[in-house]
């Protein structure tokens, strides 16, 4: 946690943007769209990954990839089993290590990104320590790296408001549904307001409908956040739905087919473009309910299945 | 023995106080009911069919037995007891310490497995008579290291088994989190252990029991229940006899019941939402 982030420093913002006092690099909480300016979040070139395969050659997981996401981007990384979606997501959080090729996360090598918490992430398992509260839970990161105890407990409760469970603070995870652990989930992985959210198909063990739900508060937690945000999905509809751009992935080896611009209006705007404030929970979700009736929505729905399609994703 | 548990549930998940009590009771009734019925069976098979005491004494006797050696079966009770709960803990540190020690090298899980393994395998009672004449005969020593060895492997296994099921998406948020080994281990790895070291202490609790009196069976000091056991038979004096295996019986029943309440203690996040294993 020494480490000092090799990121611009950003005199202007630093001090405001840190309300709860955190004990993190003030340049971390910055929004990252404005602090960074012309740095990407992720910057990714000719990345390979192999993995090593007793008694014969190595399996390519991913060949050739470039990528870079902008700050305050959400991009979506799709496509069949055995693409590779879920291996890029953790090397752009260093939880493996590239063949070939470079990561960078806000102009870093990923291991050095890793290091000074420039991300958080969540997996399709919400993996809650049990032996927690939901609140100890959320505070977990900010626990293991010596945040002091009052701020946590404010800012766990900051978080759960924010994903709605602010009433749940005190019952153990056992006591809460799946939908409400994802979330806990991801109210953990912002807990240190990280630049970046790396998400690895957090809705896909959930039903259809508190999927949908969860997408849009996800679209709102992005916008009130101003999150950069990589997601892995296997959903097409969810990919358009949250999505500014959507990398459409081929299997065997696994590459990035194509990547589909996604304009669907009525969505909420990006961070950093947004003029108007953030909707409450109950209106973000009406809005989703419209943005997924319209044509613009169907449309980009079947240019990304066309990309599939065409990317061998049988 | 879980005490009541009134906790807020505004999940809905609630258990009104009512029902608690009653599945409590449907829980707790049925073996009190067929135990008292097979004591009352075995009573009326002795009196009708005139069963001699050395075959098979009434219950009402071994009952009378148990209330007028009271006062020894106290004392017998304390000294079986306190060998059992000392040895307990002796072994359940020990294997604690192995099991941590072994899951962090894979050298000395290397060593201590196989060990383990072999070691389960022998009768760990057959060693009480060694131990007697290995350490003074009229020192607990014997008894309790019997105990130890035999509270050690359950320990053990188990708690290497917890050490070792951390979920890989723990590992990789941790990785994520860029916290050290040690810190690691504290806060994901022993306390994900925790259940796993109480189901191998509940049942080292029993066995803890069963060892420290049979392993008065082979001589040594007379103060336990053990010995009063093995001296009554001698003697015939089988009601007597009797009364003091009903006195190791609860006294097991008692050490196993503190081993749950153990780990209802130190297990918060287990209790009321039904959970909660054995008990």
């Amino acid at each position: 946690m020494t480490s000092t982030p090799p990121h611009p420093p950003a005199p202007a913002q630093a001090g405001a943007a840190n309300p709860a006092g955190l004990a993190k690099p003030a340049g971390a909480a910055v929004d990252p769209a404005r602090a960074s300016g012309p740095v990407p979040a992720v910057q990714i070139t000719g990345l390979d990954k192999e993995f090593p395969v007793a008694g014969g050659g190595p399996t390519v997981a991913l060949t050739g990839i470039d990528l870079t996401v902008a700050p305050g981007e959400f991009v979506s990384l799709i496509g069949p089993s055995g693409c590779g979606k879920s291996t890029l997501l953790r090397l752009i959080g260093d939880l493996v290590a590239p063949t070939r090729g470079e990561v960078r996360v806000f102009g870093a090598p990923a291991r050095a990104a890793r290091e000074s918490q420039r991300y958080g992430i969540a997996f399709q398992q919400a993996g809650l320590l049990e032996w927690r509260t939901v609140a100890g839970n959320v505070e977990l990161p900010l626990q293991v790296h010596g945040v002091k105890k009052k701020q946590r407990r404010e800012r766990a409760r900051e978080l759960l408001e924010l994903v709605g469970l602010g009433d749940f603070a005190g019952q153990w995870p056992a006591q809460l549904s799946g939908g409400m652990q994802q979330r806990v989930a991801i109210a953990r992985a912002l807990a240190e307001r990280p630049p970046l959210l790396l998400l690895d198909e957090p809705f896909g063990a959930l039903d259809e409908m508190t999927r949908e739900r969860m997408q849009a508060e996800l679209a709102r937690i992005r916008v009130e956040t101003a999150t950069t945000v990589i997601l892995v999905t296997h959903s097409i509809p969810e990919a358009v739905f949250l999505s500014d751009r959507v990398a459409v992935m081929s299997p065997r080896p696994g590459r990035i087919a194509e990547i589909i611009d996604v304009d669907v209006p009525g969505r909420m705007p990006a961070p950093g473009e947004s003029g108007g404030g953030v909707p409450a929970l109950e209106q973000a979700v009406g809005q989703a309910e419209d943005v997924r009736e319209q044509a613009a929505f169907f449309q980009a729905v079947t240019a990304v299945r066309e990309a599939l399609r065409a990317g061998g994703g049988s | 023995m879980t005490g009541p548990v009134a906790r807020a549930h505004p999940g809905g998940r609630g258990r009104g106080w009512a029902r608690g009590t009653r599945s409590r009771l449907a829980v707790v009734l049925p073996p009190v009911v067929f135990g008292v019925a097979v004591v009352a069976l075995w009573e009326l098979y002795v009196q009708a069919y005139d069963i001699k005491p050395y075959l098979l004494p009434a219950p009402s006797e071994i009952w009378t037995q148990f209330r007028h050696s009271f006062r020894v079966i106290v004392d017998t009770s304390k000294a079986t007891g306190s060998n059992a709960l000392v040895g307990l803990v002796v072994g359940l540190v020990a294997g604690l310490v192995a099991a941590i020690v072994a899951a962090s090298s894979k050298i000395v899980d290397g060593l201590l497995a196989p060990v383990a393994a072999a070691m389960n395998a022998i009768p760990i009672i057959a060693l009480a008579p060694l131990f007697n004449s290995m350490f003074s005969t009229t020192s607990a020593v014997p008894r309790r290291l019997v105990v130890a060895i035999v509270v050690f492997f359950p320990v053990y296994v188990n708690t290497v088994r917890g050490l070792r099921q951390v979920p890989d998406v723990q590992r990789e948020l941790m990785r994520s989190l860029a916290v050290g080994r040690w810190r690691f281990a504290r806060t994901v790895q022993l306390p994900g252990a925790i259940p796993y070291i109480f189901t191998g202490f509940r049942v080292a609790s029993s066995l803890a029991v069963i060892a420290a009196v049979v392993a008065e069976y082979f001589g040594g000091r007379q103060n336990g229940l053990g010995s009063r056991i093995t001296s009554a038979a001698a003697n015939t004096a089988y009601p007597r006899a009797w009364a003091f295996v009903l006195a190791a019986c609860v006294l097991g029943i008692g050490v196993y019941l503190l081993a749950g309440l153990l780990e209802w203690l130190a297990t918060p996040w287990r209790r009321g939402s039904g959970a909660t294993s054995g008990t």
